[in-house]
């Protein structure tokens, strides 16, 4: 435990620079985005991953608002337990999870499960990145259909990740909850403005930022805005809010090919080397026309 | 005021004593009743607390890791299949030096499945920096988490306890209770006061990661604050003893050792019926006693050397094994440690697994056994099922 000696600062930002992630890291642009809209009177619940153990090397800490990490599965137990506590004190600190993709698609399911269907009072928050990144760019329930990760390699055999994203805003939103968001790092006014109002609802509410890793995906760390933009505009990501289960307002796109999305990125590379291999490139064009047409994001060409 | 109680309902009186703010539990046998009957007391207005009703023992723990860190006392109870389902938080808590209390009503580990009492549980997380205390009968079991929230949360220990009773021998058999009054448990437990907490208006860091640098000093410190976690709770038994009249100020208690030639060492409820034993083998001529150990962490290796000073034959009862281990029982490692410039003999005898009654007569066959320098073993075998 470190106490933060700095006191009253002019400064906006609740996560400070000075870190150790890599440069280029949208988790890191995630992170300062949301303490920034969440304020500091916040309690940060943390998860194991990129953002943990960049942001808090001890004796140092980039945050400014308190902060707790536990394990990489439970941050949604250890927020419902903050939230009880401020409960029965009578405090009124916002309580927000902050978790990787790894920690909330795959191994905190069970504790994300119990804190919605209970219906803690918190903002649970997955910077996505699209695969364990922490532990050396293996895949996650949320790495894309057919990229290439140290445990889903691309191979003569095969395309890299057989299965599509999980949908863990759907699965989240069936739990009953009040609000759930996506939202991008490419689009900061939009995640900033998600933050507050799942912070103003009541009840445990949910939102999934595309935080691209320029190190896992491959592409330099200059471009981290433009790759949360292509993925946008391909129709690969959507940002979108759903309360109480219906969706509501969707960021509507004049669509591009998912061919300026995937080439602009490593993981993709063997899609395109040694030849195109256009089948593939196809599914996961229709994985974005399925999406456009879902969410209805595409907006009509005048005639 | 005495009171016929079964034991799982004074373990759930002594908590609602202690003032929970945060309960946080899932239940499973033989813990049940402690839980179910906690949330009887919120659904009352009894207990003025929160009641996380958790999917999982993962995130009962987990909560509690939450709830604590923010400044809440917080309470939790679970055994065997539980336990070893918490088991990464446990380590983490008490890293954290969260001074979280939970009761381990004891049970075996699966497989087989078994949910009858052995100790097999709380001692495979003897190296998690939890304290470890075991009560043998209700009252103690009771009068135990009293002095758990005081040792745990005084600021020289911050270590997470187990308090520890054998699962259905003493959570399911009802016994008399002297139940202390909340006046009397007011004054002896004040309100949490942490060292550190999540707030707002001082904002900390806590559970960062550290690299080799500074890795080691952290679990120096837990195991430092374990070892003045002795003294700590030798003086809060003494002020409980001073309050109440019952005498818990030994983290080993000896019955009958004056002279004896061999001795039983033991946790837990077996500790009565060896008790019974040793009255019948001493009115028989037979030299023998008892050395209980109440407190398994901090192991109190000075208290066992000294209670059994002059003692021949040292023979103990293991509720649980240490599978690979030559002497077979966890406890008896820490003993012969404990006694071995003394060179007595020293023996593991492993039974009551799995909820096998130990009677009488075993322990006196065990005390025979140590007697002849029989080497560590089973006892109660059911040699048949062997062949
Ligand atoms: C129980 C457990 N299993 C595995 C790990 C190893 N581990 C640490 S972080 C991590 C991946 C984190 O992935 P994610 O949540 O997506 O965060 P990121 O690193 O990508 O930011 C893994 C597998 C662990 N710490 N704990
Ligand atoms: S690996 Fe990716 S997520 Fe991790 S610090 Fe680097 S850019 Fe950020
Ligand atoms: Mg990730």
């Amino acid at each position: 435990m470190t106490g933060n000696t700095e006191k009253e600062n002019v400064s906006v930002d609740y996560f400070e620079s000075g870190h150790r992630a890599c440069g280029g890291c949208g988790p890191a642009l995630a992170g300062k985005l949301i303490a920034r809209a969440a304020g500091p009177n916040t309690i940060i619940v943390a998860s194991t991953g990129c953002m943990e153990v960049f942001s808090t090397p001890y004796p140092e800490t980039a945050w400014k608002t308190p902060w707790i990490h536990s394990l990489f599965q439970n941050a949604a137990a250890v927020a419902s337990g903050v939230e009880a506590s401020l409960k029965r004190q009578g405090r009124d600190e916002k309580v927000i999870v902050i978790a990787g993709d790894g920690a909330t698609f795959d191994i905190g399911m069970l504790c994300i499960s119990g804190m919605f269907e209970r219906g803690h009072d918190v903002t649970y928050i997955c910077y996505d990145n699209e695969a364990y990144m922490n532990t050396g760019i293996q895949r996650s329930g949320a790495t894309p259909f057919d990229a290439s990760t140290t445990t889903s390699p691309a191979g003569k055999l095969s395309n890299g990740n057989s299965r599509p994203k999980k949908d863990i805003p759907a699965i989240l939103a069936a739990h009953g909850s009040p609000y759930v968001a996506t939202t991008s790092i490419a689009t900061p006014k939009d995640l900033m403005d998600k933050v507050k109002r799942a912070l103003s609802i009541k009840g445990p509410c949910y939102i999934q930022v595309h935080a691209p890793c320029c190190t896992g995906w491959g592409f330099d760390g200059c471009k981290t805005m433009e790759l949360g933009r292509l993925a946008l505009n391909s129709g690969l990501w959507v940002n979108y809010e759903m309360v109480n289960g219906v969706v509501e307002k969707v960021k509507k796109v004049k669509r591009i090919p998912v061919d300026d999305y995937l080439k602009a990125q490593k993981r993709f590379r063997h899609l395109y080397r040694p030849q195109e291999n256009k089948d593939e490139i196809a599914k996961i064009q229709a994985i974005a026309d399925s999406n456009a047409q879902k969410y209805g994001i595409d907006i009509p060409v005048k005639k | 005021m005495l009171q016929i109680t079964e034991g799982s309902h004074a373990v759930a009186e002594a908590v609602k004593l202690c003032r929970p703010q945060v309960v946080s539990a899932y239940p499973i046998t033989p813990q049940t009743h402690i839980v179910e009957r906690l949330a009887e007391m919120v659904a009352d207005g009894d207990l003025n607390g929160e009641y996380i009703c958790v999917e999982s023992e993962f995130s009962a723990l987990s909560s509690c890791v939450g709830a604590s860190a923010a400044g809440s006392r917080v309470y939790s109870a679970t055994t065997s299949q539980g336990l070893a389902f918490m088991a990464e938080v446990v380590f983490n808590a008490a890293g954290m030096r969260l001074p979280i209390v939970m009761t381990i009503a004891n049970r075996a580990l699966g497989a087989p499945l078994n949910i009858w009492n052995d100790q097999q549980d709380s001692i495979f997380l003897r190296d998690s920096g939890w304290m470890q205390i075991y009560g043998e009968d209700a009252q103690e079991a009771m009068d135990l988490h009293f002095i758990a929230y005081k040792l745990a949360e005084r600021h020289d220990v911050l270590l997470p306890c187990f308090v520890c009773l054998d699962g259905f021998i003493v959570s399911h058999t009802f016994e008399p209770v002297d139940i202390p009054s909340q006046k009397e448990i007011d004054e002896f437990l004040p309100a949490f006061n942490p060292l550190h907490r999540l707030d707002a208006k001082n904002p900390m860091s806590f559970g960062m990661y550290a690299t080799p640098d500074c890795y080691q000093e952290f679990r120096y410190e837990i195991n430092a604050a374990m070892i003045r976690a002795k003294a700590a709770y030798r003086e809060i038994a003494a002020e409980f003893k001073a309050k109440f009249g019952r005498d818990y100020t030994g983290l080993v208690e000896g019955y009958r050792l004056e002279d004896a030639e061999t001795a039983i060492v033991a946790m837990g409820s077996i500790c009565g019926t060896a008790k019974d034993a040793i009255d019948e083998m001493r009115d028989a001529g037979e030299k023998v006693g008892l050395l209980k150990i109440r407190s398994f962490r901090p192991f109190p290796s000075e208290e066992v050397r000294t209670a059994l000073k002059g003692v021949k034959n040292i023979a103990v009862i293991e509720k649980n094994i240490s599978i690979g281990s030559r002497m077979l029982g966890a406890v008896g490692l820490e003993v012969k440690d404990a006694v071995y410039k003394d060179s007595p003999n020293i023996f593991s005898y492993v039974g009551g697994l799995g909820g096998r009654d130990i009677r009488k007569r075993d322990i006196k066959q065990i005390v025979q056994w140590a007697k002849e320098g029989r080497n560590d073993c089973f006892f109660g075998l059911r040699e048949e099922l062997l062949k």
